[in-house]
């Protein structure tokens, strides 16, 4: 494993970890813009722009566009998060400078107003698809109201309103002031070699131009611990999402907030397991961590029959209270470790299980965070680390939004 | 194309058990799949006739204590060996499937042979189990892009082969423990099970401890299953949801047959990647939809093409009738070569990259061994992508995707009309 790093002219930092033994390569632009960037009158236009830069360029329209990337056989996709929008693909190593053509280019994308129109509808059948899933509803609500006005709050799709009402002007101005290539860091995973990569980024990125990095307002924020409850008589179960402060990504406690949420709340063999799926009282309850730019938080996700939903909240709340008295034990974090160093190991054997960790990591903490180095981070936690984590970060009480059939829950005790 | 058929092996031990494993070089993990003939179809078996839903109880009862290990201990040494797993019922077969770094292969293969031949079966786990699979049950109600294809299968598939594994709330609630119990030693059985193993392996230390662990696991005669027509053809399932849910199905050659690969082209070209015939024609022409795909579907001496689009209710019968038409344009004007070479393309680093993963490689070679009795080389995959031509596909187009054998079902607030193209 081989790690790489220079900055292009313009200001456009370029990455890589590259590994003889791995059969494709993974390549990705991290563009830092997301929904907590958006003022309200262009709510959603981050992930909408993602969509957009498909649309075509001055030398593609969108046809050739998935036509180009389809036919050397890459596999391509964007997201976009709160802070984040991410365009990637992986391919084999030979098709690497055709593939690297097409994602290059639509980073430079023409926001036609036509397309833009299209575009659109295919947004709106995006948000009209995700109401229908409960736990989408859930998750929107539960950040909302737990960051109550805080931009991480805003919702990554818009809602029917604000996507209807946008213009592509708009958009265009957001994507001047976010795009700008010292906003932009392009990584690279897998088989390559450093001196073509560097050559192929200055080929197509060099001539990239714009302003410096723009400024994020990332203020620290300590949720509402809200309770709300949103009645979907037409649902079968009651789906409940929780939301509680945890240590932000500058913060080297998310090694330990990631090993505490596997303790309590892996989908398997942890404390909320064996409180709630093991007796059958839910057929899904997880806890997990997620860590934002001076931010971060503990979402805790449920799913049961309506009539359980005000006891199995209880259930939660005994759970995460005998871990603040209590802590956790030496067994459970070594269990934990175990499964979490088993799934790094996995993950990071295709190209693109690494090229997140590897992007992300350099976006936010200008650090090249290696396999190894990652499993030592989760190795040296102690007992006694998660015992102050959970002093700091209280689990209980927290946010909680309730959708479905249930009409008379209430915040538990 | 890497040369890989070097370091594919296959024992059959004399209890019928089949094992087939590939030493991947490049990667410090092993994974495993064990499939067994205990899909939700062989409840419908004519010695056994018990209730939906009972094959995936059984594979949670199964996990829930086995030999010497109750159910908390069960999920310790799982996690202890830093195990990754899952155990679910599908149609057709029952899938145990794990994965971990080498080291730990034959630990994890232990615990899942205790699994396969001496669960516990504490009748205390029953109602638990059954409380989960009636959630479960709730949930998918509640999910209607996946509720869409299970009831799409039922009626499309002669029965049991479109069993859908979740079961029914009313048989659910009814199963007794020597129902499960009976399923069990009927279905959980080694003749017509197959174990694929991939990763950092060594082959006769594997072979030899394989025999150890599951030797003594005793054969068991084959369930009789009687095939039964289904249907109906069209239908709607009303449900006050913001978009309407399309799947259509349509008859494809089966994984044995001559047709094989044309049939494979075909479902990508209409519908497997983003610049295919659906994705170009619903989705970026007209803007009609987010999710709009079709795929191939295996079983044994059967395939299926299956179609997918949601759609908010103004907008869903403009994307039934394309959809439909795109399905009639592909029988009567066949492919481009063009379009093939891209098909090509991508199935072929599809394969390159599987060899990255130790679990997508072993569930294929379990796969292929169920299908052919044996596992395909990647070189011969690939020289059979490489001789088809659209002659090939327009061919087997014009014969197969004939649209008086479509399933279409749709959910949502409201019915839409078919109209056949043509």
């Amino acid at each position: 494993m081989r790690f790489h790093q220079t900055t292009l002219d313009n200001g456009l930092e370029v990455i890589a970890e590259l590994n003889d033994d791995a059969h494709s390569i993974a390549a990705g632009f991290f563009v830092k813009a997301g929904s907590r960037d958006e003022a309200a009158d262009v709510a959603g236009v981050s992930h909408f722009l993602e969509h957009m830069t498909f649309k075509g360029t001055t030398s593609r329209d969108a046809l050739a566009v998935n036509f180009d990337f389809d036919r050397v056989g890459a596999k391509h996709n964007a997201q976009t998060s709160e802070e984040d929008t991410f365009y990637h693909f992986t391919s084999l190593p030979e098709y690497l400078p055709k593939a690297f053509d097409v994602l290059a280019d639509i980073l430079r994308p023409t926001l036609r107003e036509e397309d833009f129109e299209t575009e659109k509808k295919v947004i709106i059948e995006e948000i009209l698809m995700y109401m229908d899933n409960p736990m989408s509803v859930a998750y929107e609500a539960a950040k909302a109201a737990h960051f109550a006005g805080h931009p991480l709050g805003n919702s990554i799709l818009g809602t029917v309103e604000s996507i209807t009402a946008l213009k592509a002007d708009q958009m265009r101005a957001y994507f001047g002031g976010r795009y700008s290539p010292s906003n932009i860091v392009l990584g690279f995973a897998g088989k390559g070699n450093w001196d073509e990569l560097v050559n192929l980024a200055s080929s197509h990125c060099g001539a990239w131009t714009g302003g410096g990095a723009p400024a994020r307002l990332a203020e620290p924020v300590r949720g509402a611990r809200a309770f709300q409850s949103i009645l979907r008589e037409e649902d079968q179960q009651e789906t409940i999402v929780g939301v509680g402060d945890g240590p932000p990504l500058e913060s080297d406690d998310r090694y330990a907030a990631h090993l505490l949420a596997t303790i309590l709340g892996d989908h398997a063999n942890s404390r909320l397991y064996w409180a709630l799926i093991d007796p059958g009282h839910a057929d899904g309850a997880e806890l997990s961590y997620q860590d934002y730019n001076q931010a971060g938080g503990f979402y805790t996700f449920m799913s049961c029959e309506p009539d359980e939903a005000q006891a199995n909240l209880g259930r939660i709340a005994d759970v995460y209270r005998r871990a603040m008295a209590e802590g956790v034990s030496d067994q459970e974090l070594t269990r934990a470790k175990n499964k979490v160093l088993a799934r790094s190991v996995l993950r990071s054997e295709r190209p693109m299980g690494r090229l997140a960790t590897l992007g992300f990591n350099w976006v936010y903490r200008r650090d090249h965070m290696s396999l190894e180095r990652e499993m030592e981070a989760y190795s040296s936690v102690s007992v006694n680390q998660i015992r102050r984590l959970l002093d700091e970060w209280p689990l209980w009480p927290m946010t909680i939004i309730a959708v479905g059939p249930a009409t008379d829950l209430h915040a538990p005790e | 194309m890497p040369a890989s058929s070097a370091t594919i092996h296959q024992h059959e031990y004399p209890n019928g058990l089949v094992l087939v494993a590939e030493e991947m070089p490049s990667v410090r993990s092993a994974a495993f799949t064990l499939l067994l003939p205990a899909g939700a179809a062989y409840e419908a078996a004519e010695e056994l006739k018990v209730g939906g839903g009972a094959a995936s109880m059984v594979c949670e009862w199964i996990a829930r204590g086995a030999g010497t290990r109750d159910s908390r201990a069960m999920l310790e040494a799982l996690d202890d060996l830093g195990v990754g797993h899952s155990e679910s019922a599908q149609t057709v077969h029952a899938s145990l499937a794990a994965a971990t770094i080498g080291a730990n292969l034959i630990p994890a293969l232990e615990l899942f042979a205790d699994m396969a031949i001496r669960p516990r079966l504490d009748d205390r786990e029953v109602e638990p189990i059954r409380a989960l699979a009636l959630q479960t049950l709730r949930s998918l109600d509640d999910d209607p892009a996946s509720k869409v294809i299970y009831e799409l299968r039922q009626r499309h598939f002669p029965s049991p082969w479109g069993r859908p594994s979740p079961g029914s709330a009313d048989e659910v609630a009814r199963t007794t423990p020597n129902e499960l119990r009976t399923f069990r030693r009927a279905a959980h059985r080694p003749n017509g099970a197959i174990l694929g193993v991939a990763g950092d392996l060594d082959w006769p230390r594997l072979r030899d401890e394989v025999g150890r662990l599951f030797g003594e696991w005793a054969a068991q005669p084959e369930p009789t299953l009687v095939e039964r027509p289904s249907g109906p053809r069209v239908d709607h399932i009303n449900r006050e949801t913001q978009q309407i849910q399309i799947a259509m199905a349509l008859p494809a050659a089966p994984v044995a047959s001559d047709d094989y690969y044309p049939a494979r082209a075909a479902a990508a070209i209409l519908g497997g990647y983003s610049s295919a015939r659906l994705f170009t024609e619903v989705r970026e022409k007209r803007g009609l939809c987010y999710s709009v795909y079709a795929s191939y579907e295996a079983q044994l001496g059967r395939g299926a093409m299956i179609c997918h689009a949601g759609t908010s209710v103004e907008r869903a019968q403009e994307t039934l009738d394309v959809m439909l038409a795109e399905l009639r344009r592909l029988g009567e004007k066949g492919v481009g070569a063009e379009e093939l070479d891209t098909m090509r393309a991508g199935l072929k680093s599809s394969l390159i990259m599987a060899q990255e993963s130790s679990m997508s490689r072993s569930s294929a070679l379990a796969a292929d061994w169920y299908f052919l009795g044996r596992v395909r080389p990647l070189t011969e995959i690939a020289a059979a992508l490489d001789a088809l031509t659209p002659e090939m596909v327009a061919d087997y187009a014009r014969r197969s995707l004939n649209l008086d054998d479509l399933t279409i079902l749709t959910l949502g607030p409201n019915p839409l009309t078919v109209r056949l193209p043509g």
